[in-house]
């Protein structure tokens, strides 16, 4: 149905995440993200926006990065597509360490304008809200256009058959009149696959996804849903989903890193991570899930209590204010960060429980419920 | 208009570093001195008061005039304006004018269209003028006693000529039966009785009573002649039609205006003008500091409208340029009246008390000091005028400058009021000196007891406020600040709207304290008989005196002015029938 | 101006006919808009004074308001007509002339007839024709000015936020937008005229004289743009800020464009709109004359007039004068939210 022209094919390799590899030694993964740290100096201290993150990703896979808001998903994001300068914090430089390879080339230490040329080409972004992420006072189309004569030395018209294949490729109907209409003139889902249209016009290797239903009709999520997942199929790039909704990685990811604090609490295959999680903060998501024969009336805050600061991340264990199981560790949670441990086959956890603890909390408290 | 000085090579440097020439205020206020001067010395402090200075005769170049304000109309019958009556003689001639003469010399009239001065008879109620031969307009014509005759009759049709003096209407017309030449049914619309043409060379007035100043009356613009042909009614004051040396090339009002050579005039048949200047220019500018600032750099000549430079310039003046300032007196006074309609001020003692209580020197310090302000007024008649009297003194305010406290109290007791009492000071709104005047007295008057209140009211609506006799009443202005200055000079001029009973208005009012004195109206119909100007001068000091027994005036000061000269300017002097100002008729260019 | 609606409200929709109905709504509203601005000023002017007691006549007259003189002035003017007749005659005047007639004495005043000047006698329409190219060129030339510098420093304060060059910018820009433009005018005459005496500074005619002109017109513009650009980069900073904040900003790096092209094109095309707005109605108010520049200046424009018409009581000048402005910001505002549907495609098809 498709005559776009360059069909990249997934790798069929291991795509799990692994524990990192020390040192800057180049890794075999495609994606590998090593003991990354975002901090933003402001006036009211320092925010630890990520905090020592770790993971990998293979081409054709999908990762479902799942938090709420404030855990650091989007910043992990950001700092891979080399964005995070213009983050939430203004203009207060952004203090980085640790290492993303994408592709054999570590991103964090390559100069600047070498990202740049990554972004759109090799990694392209899609966001939550198309309306705000689009110019209001460009055409789709001009949109599009723009974002492939960045990295193809075309004429306009060119670009233009592009942007129009394109639209076409992700479900707009009449997608040669639609391609001169201004964003607003589109509905939501139409926007969201003009987005997607936009980030995929150069065949980017990685697709991030930062939380790309969260503003849309239940209906239309599931159909953005599948058109991402049948295009990541189509052109076997890798996927980064962002999303605070565990229903949405369920039907797409391949792994899930669950994200807290500005660290990872809980990863593994999807399967694992829903059916075995480790995590009493991966239980707490879980149990806010939509399920089919309940309406889903609450979207956000699945635990009870809010998020932590990022200035003075709570002693210990981060989620230790919120976990209703702290006391269980006999102070440790309070005093000691626990570590990323693996629990399982490729699966990972970072809790003070000990696993009878938490086999005996799941299999007794937590499943049923679910 | 004036052609800019600067190169097109200076404008680019200049434009270059504006910026930085704005960071470095230091620059401010050097080079002052004048661009224009070429080899001219400025003759040296009042220099040109009461006597010629730079006396030439050269002709040629362009007298350079810059002003704030336009005058009211430059239609001979229509402008009220002190400058604009100087600066008429330029392109209007009466039948007699002032003489070109320094100080209070130039108060003498001369004869100007006429042979002579009037012959008179009848008891001062024929005046009779002859022509000089070879008077022409400015297209050629010649100028006629008629012309002088329709140019007079326009005062009569103040419904479109508003604005001038009408007293020749009232002198020659009290009862107004003439109803102006555009409602005359004539065909030569020459149909008022009392002036008579029995030939182009010939004019006859008929005075229905004497009037002792009415050949000063004639002298003023409004006295002018106007050809009926040429007399464009309410516009005429856009382009008035020149019988004298120069003749309007373009005006633009309140912009601009440039007088050209009349070649029409002749020189023989005028000696009061000179007419040295080729051209005449009048740039009217809105920012006042910034014309005394040109004045002092030399882009032009003088002010126009002679009211005095401007409190921010006045100490670059007087310091290093003072050379190129004049200090003449204005023949204004100024002073605080005391309407006797007002409870306390109806009793002598209590207007006598305001006036020892006041002190005269921080009066005359409000007003500007000695030099900008004026010599402090021992009493009501300025020294231009004849019949006045610098050292009748009978307050002693010369002596006791800041008051005399005790003589004040003595007063107060005897007008019954020995713990002083309260009032209210009426004062414009819109003379920031006349309120810091009336704050000065305020002050000194509380030394015994009199409080006062200010009440600054619409300084444009002068004539409905105080100037009407029930408001001042009814708000209960028991002092009045004002100044006055003559529309011609001598006593009659000066004194008469100011203290005879006569001329107490419903409207536009000026004897404020409504003066009410049988004797005064009477030495007032003495002195309009007398023919000759001395004896006339012994009537006024009279009247003066009066005026201060009757302790209704408070005067603070004779008023001086610090006026600007040019060092080109040639042939300058300050004419006591022009308030101070230069004669401009008389002025050149080097 | 409330009735004329901001930018942003009207809502034509797609298609020649309804945008053609749209600006004829609008050009409608504008001629409503202006019937009610001259009937307030010609009421502040004419009807007040008689009913505070002062009859308008006097302000026509000089030293002496004898009666027969005042009723001659009332009959030429009309005075004692019913104000709506006086209103009509008025509106009548100003499309078809009308003749101010006492008896013989008539004066005519041919259209737009905004009355004459009962100081010097001259009809008003001429004077604001005059004046207003004055007007015009120094609002022109400044708003160049004030637009390249204001906006200029106003994107490269919000780039460099919090840095000392950031601060320095908007401290000058805080003196700039604080400072009366008497006292930045009467400095920069000082320094540049009287004290270095590189340009005359006296306004001339460009036909008179090109660099005359040029000299005269300089420190007028500079001084008004300082003024209007302080005022321009503080709301271009604010505005450039919040910009780069948006998401679009965000999607246009995300795509790999370069930083000067984010800036240049993604984030200037927003941060104009309402600095276009403000233009305008900026624009528009100068025409209506520039008071304080024109009078520290000289410079013989709208605003000048309007000073000396409101010292002189010269209330036809003043009526004619506030007519002008009126007109100035209505045309303005109109003109702002045409451009507006032009610049901003929500506004044009919705």
């Amino acid at each position: 149905m498709t005559d776009l022209p360059i069909q990249k094919s997934g790798t069929g390799a291991d795509s799990a995440p692994n524990e990192p590899v020390a040192g800057k030694a180049k890794p075999t993964a495609f994606l590998e993200v090593r003991d990354l740290k975002v901090h933003f100096p402001t006036d009211d201290g320092l925010v630890k926006s990520v905090d020592g993150l770790s993971f990998q990703l293979e081409k054709g896979k999908t990762l479902g990065i799942v938090g709420e808001s404030g855990s650091g998903k989007s910043v992990t994001s950001l700092a891979i597509m080399g964005l995070h300068r213009a983050g939430q914090y203004g203009r207060s430089k952004a203090r980085m360490s640790g290492e993303i390879w994408l592709e054999g080339r570590e991103l964090i230490s390559a100069d600047p304008d070498e990202v740049r040329r990554l972004r759109g080409k090799d990694v392209a972004m899609i966001f939550q809200d198309p309306l705000s992420a689009m110019h209001p006072y460009f055409t789709v189309g001009a949109q599009i256009v723009e974002a492939y004569r960045v990295h193809h030395d075309v004429s306009k018209a060119v670009a233009r058959k592009r942007a129009i294949e394109m639209l076409d490729r992700v479900g707009i109907p009449q997608p040669d009149k639609r391609v001169d209409d201004y964003p607003h003139q589109f509905s939501g889902g139409m926007r969201q696959r003009a987005m997607i249209a936009m980030a995929l016009s150069n065949n980017p290797d990685l697709l991030i996804a930062d939380e790309p239903t969260t503003a849309l009709d239940v209906t239309v999520q599931a159909q953005i849903l599948d058109l991402i997942r049948d295009l990541q199929k189509e052109f076997g790039s890798a996927v980064i989903i962002i999303t605070h909704d565990l229903g949405v990685v369920a039907e797409l990811a391949d792994d899930i890193l669950v994200m807290y604090g500005g660290r990872c609490v809980e990863r593994g295959p999807a399967d694992k991570v829903f059916y075995e999680p480790q995590h009493p903060y991966t239980w707490g998501l879980l149990g806010s899930m939509p399920r089919l024969d309940r309406e889903r009336t609450e979207r956000l805050n699945p635990v009870k209590g809010s998020p932590p600061s990022l200035i003075n991340v709570p002693s210990g264990c981060a989620f230790h204010p919120r976990c209703p199981y702290a006391e269980l560790t006999g102070g440790a949670s309070t005093t000691v960060v626990p570590e990323l441990s693996e629990v399982g086959s490729r699966h990972h956890a970072a809790c003070h429980l000990s696993a009878a603890d938490r086999e005996r909390i799941w299999t007794e408290e937590i499943a049923p419920k679910l | 208009m004036t052609s800019p000085r600067s190169s097109r090579r200076r404008l680019a440097a200049g434009t270059a570093v504006v910026v930085v020439a704005l960071l470095s205020t230091a620059a401010c206020g050097g080079g002052g001195g004048g661009k224009s001067d070429g080899n001219a010395k400025a003759p040296g402090f009042n220099a040109a008061v009461n006597k010629v200075a730079n006396a030439s005769d050269k002709k040629g170049g362009t007298l350079k005039f810059i002003g704030t304000q336009d005058a009211d109309s430059w239609d001979p019958q229509r402008g009220y304006y002190g400058f604009m009556w100087d600066f008429a003689r330029y392109y209007t001639r009466q039948l007699v004018s002032f003489t070109p003469e320094p100080g209070l010399a130039s108060t003498t009239l001369k004869p100007d269209l006429a042979t002579g001065l009037a012959k008179v008879e009848d008891g001062g109620k024929t005046y009779t003028y002859t022509l000089k031969d070879g008077l022409k307009w400015e297209d050629g014509s010649p100028l006629t006693s008629k012309d002088v005759k329709y140019g007079i009759e326009r005062i009569w049709a103040q419904d479109v000529i508003s604005g001038g003096p009408i007293y020749l209407q009232q002198v020659l017309d009290p009862k107004g039966e003439y109803k102006g030449p555009y409602k005359d049914t004539s065909a030569d619309k020459l149909g008022l009785k009392s002036i008579e043409t029995p030939d182009d060379k010939t004019i006859v007035f008929r005075l229905p009573k004497p009037n002792s100043d009415f050949e000063q009356m004639l002298a003023m613009p409004s006295g002018s002649p106007v050809p009926a042909a040429k007399d464009t009614a309410a516009k005429y004051g856009l382009k008035p039609f020149s019988s004298g040396p120069y003749k309007f090339q373009s005006y633009t009002p309140n912009k601009s205006m440039v007088l050209v050579r009349n070649t029409n005039w002749s020189a023989s048949t005028d000696d009061l003008r000179k007419a040295l200047p080729d051209k005449i220019t009048v740039t009217l500018t809105t920012n006042a500091d910034d014309m005394d600032k040109r004045l002092i750099n030399g882009d032009y000549d003088l002010d126009l409208n002679a009211t005095g430079v401007g409190q921010a310039a006045r100490a670059e003046v007087l310091g290093k340029n003072k050379a190129n300032a004049d200090n003449p007196d204005t023949g204004f006074i100024r002073y605080a009246v005391f309407p006797t309609t007002v409870k306390p001020m109806d009793n002598i003692h209590c207007r006598k008390a305001v006036i020892l209580a006041a002190d005269h020197k921080s009066l005359q310090t409000a007003r500007g000091g000695p030099q900008a302000g004026g010599a402090i007024a021992p009493n009501m008649l300025p020294l231009g005028i004849k019949g006045a009297d610098g050292k009748y003194d009978p307050y002693n305010v010369l002596k006791d400058t800041t008051g005399n406290v005790e003589e004040a109290k003595k007063e107060l007791k005897a007008c019954g009021q020995p713990d002083g009492f309260k009032t209210t000071i009426a004062v414009r709104n819109n003379k920031p000196i006349e309120i810091a005047t009336a704050e000065s007295l305020q002050e000194s008057l509380k030394k015994v007891g009199i409080t006062t209140e200010l009440d600054e009211f619409d300084g444009a609506q002068t004539s409905g406020i105080i100037g009407a006799p029930k408001t001042v009443k009814s708000k209960g202005y028991g002092i009045i600040i004002m100044g006055w200055g003559a529309d011609f000079p001598s006593g009659q001029g000066f004194l008469q709207p100011l203290v005879d009973s006569r001329f107490i208005l419903e409207s536009g009012n000026n004897n404020f304290a409504e003066i009410k004195d049988k004797a005064i109206d009477g030495l007032f119909d003495q002195a309009l008989t007398q023919t000759d100007a001395n004896a006339a001068a012994e009537v006024y000091k009279q009247i003066n005196q009066k005026v201060s027994e009757g302790a209704y005036y408070l005067p603070f000061t004779f008023e001086k002015n610090i006026i600007w000269r040019s060092s080109r300017l040639t042939n300058v002097y300050t004419a006591d029938a022009y308030n101070g100002r230069y004669d401009y008729a008389s002025l050149g260019v080097q | 101006m409330a009735a004329c609606g901001g930018p942003g409200n009207p809502r034509a929709a797609a298609g020649p006919s309804t945008v053609l109905a749209y600006i004829i709504r609008r050009l409608f509203a504008v001629v409503v808009m202006l019937l009610v601005i001259t009937l307030v000023t010609f009421g502040i002017f004419f009807l007040i004074p008689k009913w505070v007691g002062v009859d308008p006549a006097t302000y026509f007259i000089g030293k002496q308001a004898d009666p027969a003189s005042l009723e001659g002035i009332r009959k030429k003017m009309g005075l004692d007509d019913p104000i709506l007749v006086q209103f009509g005659k008025f509106l009548w005047g100003l499309v078809a002339g009308r003749d101010y007639a006492n008896g013989t004495d008539v004066t005519h005043c041919s259209a737009p007839c905004f009355g004459y000047s009962f100081r010097n006698e001259q009809a008003i329409w001429p004077v604001l024709t005059d004046r207003l190219p004055v007007t015009m060129q120094l609002a022109a030339g400044a708003c160049v000015i004030w637009v390249v510098v204001g906006v200029g420093t106003g994107v490269v304060s919000a780039l460099k936020r919090g840095s000392a060059l950031d601060r320095t910018l908007m401290t000058v820009a805080l003196a700039g937008v604080s400072l009366p433009i008497y006292f930045t005018g009467m400095i920069a005459l000082a320094v540049v005229v009287y004290g270095l005496g590189w340009i005359d500074g006296q306004y001339v005619p460009f036909g008179e004289s090109a660099s005359g002109w040029f000299g005269g017109m300089l420190l007028p513009w500079v001084t008004l743009a300082f003024l209007y650009a302080a005022m321009y980069a503080r709301m271009t900073r604010a505005t450039m800020l919040e910009i780069m904040g948006e998401d679009y900003i965000r999607t246009a790096r995300a795509k790999g464009l370069r930083e000067p092209v984010v800036i240049g094109k993604h984030a200037m095309r927003s941060t104009m709109t309402p600095v276009l707005t403000i233009l305008g109605m900026d624009l528009g108010a100068l025409v209506g004359g520039a008071i304080l520049t024109e009078t520290t200046f000289s410079l013989p424009g709208i605003g000048q007039a309007a000073v000396k018409a409101i010292s002189d009581k010269d209330f036809p000048l003043i009526l004619g004068v506030t007519l002008i402005a009126a007109v100035a910001v209505v045309v303005a505002n109109l003109l702002v939210d045409l451009l507006y549907a032009v610049v901003d495609p929500r506004v044009r098809l919705s």
